[in-house]
């Protein structure tokens, strides 16, 4: 992350359809040989920021740069770019090796050279022996490597994947992302990803940045987006997040008190706190740092009582909803780690939450 | 067809439902085309109707079979059903051409042009047939004529110090056939222009391709089965079209079509016109094959 300097830089970038603003006021770094992962929700411009970087769209204001020249005007076919289309846009009339000898023709190299690089992609990403079929006689995931081939042949400096994955069934796409990864390492090919599945881009991402109505708003590692979300929306949209309204009533330097009126107590959190005192703020605690437990008879800090509404058991943990007296609904997750039978967990039981002062976050409303 | 799936869970309605149309085109096609075949082995007669019949009882009771091959002599030894035969391949042909050529950037704009402009574009396209055909062929009789509106403009305006002879001209001909055909053309092109993922080209332009290069290696190779059938369906027609060039054309306009009515209607001679309708018959079903083989060739992809 820290290879190289920027290779893409983004800075005030503007896009609007018809009065609609599908990016609003980008400024983004993605370094050389890094994965960056866009990911918001449907329509919140990340397919759009693509787009402009491809140059498939011109920006209304700002500018692009990619390895230092700016890309103002410069037409899609003369970028060093490549995108891999979600729908993968394989061409139907040309076999495989035709497909990923496509954009090798278009730099008039020598048909020897072709070949060979051709054949050396299709190896790579094992579709040596489908090099003559057509991509209808192909399956899902097969398409998606043809598509992948096609782009990496242009040995571009830098990769950007649409929704590379979402086509493909869970298995599969579990398989392909570490595929992905290994082989983004071994080209040494700057990816940039847009994707909706934050799941997707934890496991491909160096960094993320979260987008929302058009705004990045927030950029950091897979574990800082996380732990550290900025805001409600980024908390909600990464994992699930247990949000509650709260006033700080007392601040330290590394504590700070919260007057939690959805939770009906005040609570200790253990981070520096930019919020003065008064000020409401919003407290977010994820669902497996919730510890499930019996009803306590002497008051701990941190504890709070509620009726466990519903249960469901996945697998791998149970998935616990807890009803405040507020009316407040909290998520509890328990991993499954022991096979233990979880005695309390029946519908109706009166149970108590607790958690580590360590583990709330506060986020901006 | 086949039988298995003829006796298919549906039962009698659907063999009913199948079979319909092909009853309907064994009734109304097929057995008409064998009565024309069966004349055309008939020998000219004064009579009405009037061809010598093909099964004549004979004295003796039996029944004599008269097979005259008079008139596809004829047919071959006169060069001018030759001429006339190529003659309608050639226009056929080029009004295929010129066709494709006018059709592809329209069917091409429609597609292209906003959403809310298609619907309107196309039926721009289809407007004509709102109109009697033979009405609107008179149309451009009156446009074309020594006095008609083309030449009054050009006389007016002082372009030109005489009128043009444009009627009942091989320009007059071309110009009424791809009127009339241009939109069976432009409405299979816009049909598999339609179906095309806009994405593809955007792929083509990625990987460093033009866009007029695009077009040509991806746009129209994918558009092949609407040439395909476009062309068809103006080739065959026009091989046998009579109308325009009998409306627009000039005496000297040869075309099969045009011969097949005189000899039927101008000298009664019902043999040699069928055998000039079995003849040109042959050609539409060889052109048919043609097509369905190169429709095969080129394998859509589903």
């Amino acid at each position: 992350m820290t290879a190289g300097a920027a290779l893409v830089r983004l800075t005030h970038v503007s896009k609007a359809y018809r009065g609609h603003i599908a990016v609003d006021d980008v400024s983004l770094e993605v370094a050389k040989g890094e994965i960056f992962c866009l990911l918001g929700a449907s329509g919140c411009g990340k397919t759009t920021l693509l787009r402009l970087i491809a140059g498939f769209e011109d920006a209304d204001a700002g500018s692009i740069l990619i390895a230092g020249t700016d890309m103002t005007g410069v037409p899609p076919y003369r970028r060093p770019v490549n995108l891999m289309f979600q729908s993968y846009a394989l061409f139907p009339h040309m076999t495989v090796a035709a497909n990923v000898a496509f954009g090798l023709q278009q730099e008039r190299l020598p048909r020897s050279e072709i070949t060979l690089r051709v054949g050396a992609m299709l190896e790579l990403v094992h579709l040596s022996e489908f090099a003559r079929r057509k991509p209808h006689q192909l399956s899902g995931g097969q398409r998606q490597r043809v598509a992948l081939a096609r782009a990496l042949v242009k040995r571009p400096t830098l990769l950007l994947l649409d929704e590379p994955l979402a086509a493909l069934d869970r298995k599969l796409r579990q398989a392909t992302q570490f595929e992905l990864v290994k082989l983004q390492r071994e080209l040494g090919v700057t990816f940039v990803i847009v994707t909706h599945d934050q799941e997707e881009a934890m496991t491909l991402a160096n960094r993320i940045g979260v987008m929302q109505a058009g705004r990045i708003v927030q950029v950091g590692s897979p574990q800082t987006i996380y732990e550290q979300p900025v805001n409600r929306f980024v908390a909600d949209f990464v994992g699930t997040a247990n949000l509650f309204a709260g006033r700080i009533v007392d601040t330290d330097s590394d504590r700070a008190l919260l007057d939690c009126a959805d939770l009906g107590i005040t609570i200790e959190l253990r981070q520096t706190c930019k919020l003065a005192r008064g000020e409401t703020a919003t407290l977010m605690l994820r669902p497996e740092q919730i510890t499930l437990a019996a009803p306590a008879s002497a008051a701990a800090p941190n504890t709070v009582s509620g009726i466990l509404a519903a249960t469901a058991y996945v697998g791998d943990a149970w998935i616990h909803e807890v009803a405040l007296a507020s009316g407040c609904l909290v998520k509890v997750t328990m991993p499954n780690a022991q096979r233990r039978d979880p005695g309390i967990a029946i519908p109706g039981s009166a149970v108590a939450l607790s958690w580590d002062p360590g583990s709330g976050v506060l986020v901006d409303a | 067809m086949s039988r298995a799936r003829l006796s298919a869970p549906g039962g009698r309605g659907a063999c009913a439902a199948v079979g319909l149309p092909y009853a309907w085109l064994g009734l109304f096609f097929f057995l008409p085309c064998l009565f024309v075949l069966k004349i055309s082995f008939a020998e000219q007669l004064l009579a009405q109707p009037p061809y010598s019949p093909l099964f004549a009882p004979t004295a003796n009771g039996g029944v004599a079979l008269a097979l005259h091959l008079d008139s596809w002599r004829y047919l071959i030894e006169d060069g001018l059903y030759l001429r006339a035969y190529l003659g309608s391949i050639e226009m056929a042909f080029v009004t295929t051409a010129i066709c494709l050529l006018l059709g592809y950037p329209m069917a091409y704009a429609i597609v292209r042009a906003p959403r809310a402009w298609r619907t309107p574009l196309l039926l721009a396209v289809v407007l004509p047939f709102w109109t009697s055909f033979l009405l609107r062929v008179y149309a451009w009789i009156g446009l074309l004529n020594q006095h008609g509106l083309i030449n009054d403009t050009l006389l007016a305006l002082g372009i030109i110090d005489a009128p043009l002879r444009l009627l009942h001209t091989p320009f007059a001909v071309y110009l009424g056939l791809v009127y009339a055909y241009l939109p069976f053309m432009v409405l299979p092109l816009y049909v598999t222009l339609e179906k095309q993922d806009p994405a593809l080209i955007e792929a083509a332009t990625d990987l460093g391709c033009r866009p007029l290069r695009a077009f040509f290696a991806i746009t129209v190779p994918l558009s092949l089965p609407g040439i395909v059938a476009g062309s068809a369906l103006v080739f065959i027609p026009v091989i046998g079209e009579f109308v325009i060039p009998d409306l627009l054309g000039g005496p000297n306009t040869l075309m099969i079509g045009k011969v097949l009515w005189d000899e039927f209607f101008g000298n009664r001679a019902w043999p040699v016109a069928s055998a000039i309708a079995i003849a040109m018959l042959t050609l539409v079903v060889l052109t048919l094959f043609l097509r369905r083989w190169l429709a095969r060739r080129i394998a859509p992809t589903p």
